[in-house]
């Protein structure tokens, strides 16, 4: 049984100790330099608190402004189940019932829209990849549409529609990873090409259904569901909405280093004991439930997803214990904004959240580009 | 720990790229695999490091079948420098080298103290110490490529399997690198494209035509002018080294009207 090559001795500059003699105390050296960078917490911690603060200042802005004490008040009130003067009530409701879980919703949906997309990066090797590259935001737009125009499902009531494009997302991507998978193993190329082949197909079949199908409620539903908006939310979704994106991206994070692994091609993966299809498979079931869920709530929001593990690999590295720490916190408070512009900006109008999202996100991301030598994958 | 492939072949699309390939590697040898283009030398390897499933035959590491042992066992034993060297996130060098300890750590579990040395000590000794920070995309090739030998060190293995690790490097990085090879005391096997280079750097080393083995000896045996003209297709003398007396091929460019064995390409 031959030594490990690194503890060879041998001609090298290296004056170090052998593997297996470790100094007691050795000073702060270059190799302590490795365990520095891997400390996300901070950060992570950092936006938590900028993400309460936002939530709290996003639930009183509003058509009707409520002071952040007050908000504060209410919300405390509605969770130590305290009270409230009799002419607040007006107010506490539309703190409670109405905001609260818009503005919550909006968080969840920005945590879990970045984490897929930083999965989905990595395990499909695509910069350009985001959460909907595999159909199925379209797939949860012929759901919801299909349910609309049929009337199916009438038995869950104004979750039917939720429902519908929950299944047309999982069906969607069944669909997508049974076409993809072959002999050679789920290739991240094709699992990204017949994505979006599939998207095409789907906007087909949904054209065609808003095409034959006369009155404009089809119409509006694909509307909706293509814009995105928080404006159907309530308490009585949010907490399987809430349970599976935040299993959703703690399972995520969790799969870090393997996720690192298969950003360096399946080639290597399998040199370093991991085996990507297998991987692929697993994380296709969790990024599928996630989108999907998110979709069925609050419709396909683009951007996000593309352009946040961008800006945050530009800030925290590459690295995804990191970047899948920091990208959830940091989505959250960027979609708890973006709502909150979206519903204020033009009142009592909304803007569809996908166009502001666009609208701040690309300049922004330009301008980083730019200021930082950031790459993914080449010059 | 002595690497055996057996009756090893691969079949995809009704092509076979290698035939019934049987070699051995002892422990503690550097075996050298030469082929032309397309020989299936990559597509052996690839069934070594386990990218790949053989067709038929198999792997033997030390006395276990190597397709027995689950993915991250045999990633303990078997370090791989592959072709697909090529990295898409923006990793620290550091960083890229720390993944070469996955088989060894359970999920996201962060490195030890003794596996930070370990990273930092095959840093230095591919002279990638001072990039430890920099980007990996900002390197040049030859100093990736030296990254990804240290990053297949960390991993500690007994076995390092290499597709080319010359590519990029400049020459004193080749002679560094194979010399590093030899002196390692683990078992290799190495593919490689300059057949004087594979002569100095190999105990054995091992022909590759059409996914045939054609031949396999120490180089002295198999480097003969023959088999460079009827496997590769070139004429070359054979000279020994004037120091270490290992055979080197001079290579003319076109076949010398002199040298009446010179005959045309197949």
């Amino acid at each position: 049984m031959s030594p490990p090559a690194t503890s060879t001795p041998s001609a090298s500059v290296d004056g170090a100790a052998p593997a297996g003699a470790q100094p007691p105390e050795p000073p702060a050296g270059p190799a302590d330099r490795l365990g520095s960078r891997t400390g996300s917490a901070p950060a992570c911690a950092l936006l938590l608190v900028l993400l309460a603060v936002s939530v709290v200042l996003a639930i009183g802005m509003g058509p009707a402004v409520i002071a952040p004490d007050d908000t504060a008040r209410y919300l405390w009130a509605a969770l130590s189940g305290g009270r409230i003067a009799a002419d607040e009530v007006t107010a506490y409701q539309i703190v409670w019932e109405i905001r609260t879980p818009r503005v919550l919703l909006a968080a969840l949906v920005g945590a879990g829209l970045s984490a897929v997309g930083v999965a989905i990066q990595a395990m499909v090797r695509n910069a350009l990849a985001d959460p909907f590259v595999l159909g199925v935001s379209s797939g949860a737009s012929v759901g919801a549409v299909a349910v609309t125009v049929t009337g199916g499902l009438a038995a869950l009531g104004i979750h039917a529609m939720s429902v519908g494009a929950f299944i047309g997302a999982l069906a969607a991507s069944l669909l997508v990873y049974a076409a993809s998978a072959g002999r050679g193993g789920l290739s991240p190329l094709r699992l990204v090409l017949t994505g979006v082949a599939m998207s095409l197909g789907f906007q087909a079949v949904m054209s065609v259904i808003v095409y034959l199908v006369p009155g404009s409620e089809a119409t509006s539903t694909v509307l909706y569901w293509t814009m995105g908006s928080f404006g159907a939310a309530t308490w009585g979704a949010l907490p399987a909405v809430t349970a599976i994106v935040l299993l959703g991206v703690v399972l995520l994070h969790r799969r870090s280093r393997v996720l690192d692994v298969m950003a360096l091609g399946d080639e290597t993966a399998a040199s370093l004991g991991v085996d990507p299809d297998r991987h692929r498979k697993s994380l296709l079931v969790v990024v599928s439930l996630l989108t999907g869920a998110m979709v069925a709530t609050s419709g396909a929001i683009g951007f996000v997803g593309l352009v946040m593990p961008h800006l945050v690999r530009m800030a925290v590295g590459s690295t995804h214990a990191r970047v899948l720490a920091v990208a959830p916190p940091a989505g959250a408070v960027f979609m708890v904004w973006v709502d909150l512009v979206s519903r204020t900006l033009v009142a009592p109008r909304e803007l569809p959240l996908g166009v502001i999202t666009a609208l701040v996100g690309v300049p922004v991301f330009i301008v980083l580009m730019r200021r930082r030598a950031y790459m993914f994958g080449g010059r | 720990m002595n690497l055996g492939l057996d009756g090893l072949s691969v079949v995809t699309d009704g092509r076979a790229l290698v035939r019934d390939l049987s070699l051995e590697a002892a422990d503690g040898q550097v075996v050298g695999l030469v082929g032309p283009n397309g020989s299936g030398k990559s597509t052996a390897l690839r069934c070594v490091y386990r990218a790949l499933r053989p067709s038929s035959g198999t792997v033997w590491v030390g006395d276990d079948d190597l397709f027995r042992l689950t993915p991250r066992h045999s990633a303990r034993i078997i370090a791989a420098l592959t072709q697909d060297g090529a990295v898409d996130l923006d990793f620290t060098v550091e960083e890229l080298v720390a993944l070469g300890r996955t088989p060894h750590r359970q999920g996201n579990q962060a490195l030890d103290r003794r596996e930070r040395e370990l990273c930092e000590r095959a840093m230095r000794r591919m002279d990638v110490h001072h990039l430890a920070r920099r980007g990996v995309l900002t390197l040049s090739g030859g100093e990736r490529q030296r990254v990804l030998v240290a990053r297949a060190l960390v991993q500690e293995p007994r076995i390092l399997v290499l597709d080319e690790p010359t590519n990029h490097l400049d020459i004193r990085h080749q002679v560094e690198l194979l010399s590093l090879l030899r002196g390692s005391g683990l078992t290799v096997l190495v593919v490689l494209h300059d057949l004087n280079l594979a002569a100095a750097a190999c105990d054995r080393l091992a022909v590759l035509s059409q996914g045939r083995l054609v031949t396999a000896g120490t180089p002295h045996d198999v480097l003969t002018a023959e088999l460079v003209r009827d496997v590769f297709g070139v004429h070359a003398d054979v000279v020994p080294h004037p120091l270490t007396g290992d055979p080197q091929l001079l290579y003319s460019l076109s076949p010398s009207p002199l040298n009446g064995s010179a005959t045309p390409c197949p």
